[in-house]
């Protein structure tokens, strides 16, 4: 088992930094498989270096963020798995 | 406690808590909010865990007064409000009570009646976090059942279950899939997988199986 692995809610907090909307409700496209599920109900990789949503039909990467906490804070942002997000 | 300029949460959600050490290092961990929306203060359930970074802090050294860098309240997706309605069913592993708590505190501060069964896994009797409250609930409230069951020690003349939760036990304990209940789970991460694996194996549908993972190790 992989200590790291959590359900998608959990990068609720790290996401919320960066998108101004409530995105664990929001649906996320794989581009790899083409399933659509909310955000929440994904793979979490929640680990010291970086955060990785997974999706949870096919497991390749939705979305990958790191954050630097230097000042000023910088966040890199990997959106490349992602086909397209629809929310409300 | 109390937490300046709140904006409100869903029952279900949860808080970041971030620590920083003198040296700059800093750790985060995520707790779930176990008082209801409609209550002014927040309610966090920390659970000790001897190697953590965070929780013995929390249970330990932190004193009334003190202050944390929160961040929250997040996480919608494992979120109920009273007007989606249910039939609800709520399975929590110890502390995994702590969202589902807030959710059964919700429901009867909205004076909602959505029938509510938890089934409630924990170590034994004296382990069952806010045993008081959930009887006191329940006794005056038809529509709320709890089902406990004790995995390692049970008091003596317990008649309640005493294993851990499988397929069987969610199948006497749980809706009909025809009621088309809306499950919450949370719990360490091998009670969650276990349960939400045996929901839909049991016919529920996956969309309305809702899972909140501690990881083995937590905080």
């Amino acid at each position: 088992m992989d200590e790291h692995r959590l359900d998608g809610n959990a990068t609720a907090g790290i996401l919320e930094e960066v998108f101004a909307f409530e995105i664990t409700t929001a649906r996320a496209a794989c581009v790899q498989c083409g399933a659509t599920g909310e955000v929440g109900a994904q793979m979490a990789y929640v680990t010291e270096i970086g955060t990785v949503l997974r999706c949870s039909s096919c497991d390749s990467p939705l979305i990958r963020i790191v954050r630097q906490d230097e000042n000023p804070r910088r966040y890199w942002l990997d959106l490349k798995g992602v086909d397209y997000l629809q929310f409300q | 406690m109390d937490v300046p300029v709140w904006r409100g949460h869903r029952a279900g959600q949860h808080m970041d808590i971030r620590l920083t050490a003198e040296d700059g290092y800093q750790a985060e961990r995520s707790y779930s909010i176990a008082s209801a929306p409609e209550n002014d203060r927040v309610e966090l359930v920390v659970e000790r865990l001897d190697d953590g970074e965070v929780s013995p802090y929390l249970t330990d050294e932190l004193r009334v007064g003190d202050g944390l860098e929160l961040r929250g309240p997040v996480g919608g997706w494992f979120a109920w409000d009273a007007e989606e309605g249910g039939p609800l069913l709520l399975v929590a592993g110890g502390s995994g009570i702590a969202p589902l708590m807030a959710m059964v505190r919700h429901r009867e501060a909205a004076g909602s009646d959505t029938p509510v069964r938890l089934l409630y896994s924990s170590r034994s009797y004296p382990e069952i976090i806010f045993r008081g409250e959930l009887e006191t609930l329940a006794a005056g409230d038809g529509t709320l059942e709890v089902v406990h069951t004790l995995t390692r020690s049970r008091p003596e003349g317990w008649s309640g279950y005493d294993r851990r939760i499988d397929a069987e036990m969610l199948r006497e304990v749980a809706y009909q899939p025809e009621e088309r209940p809306l499950a919450f789970v949370c719990g360490p991460t091998p009670l969650v997988e276990t349960v939400a694996t045996a929901l839909v194996e049991l016919g529920h549908d996956p969309a309305r199986v809702k899972t909140e993972r501690f990881g083995p190790t937590g905080g």
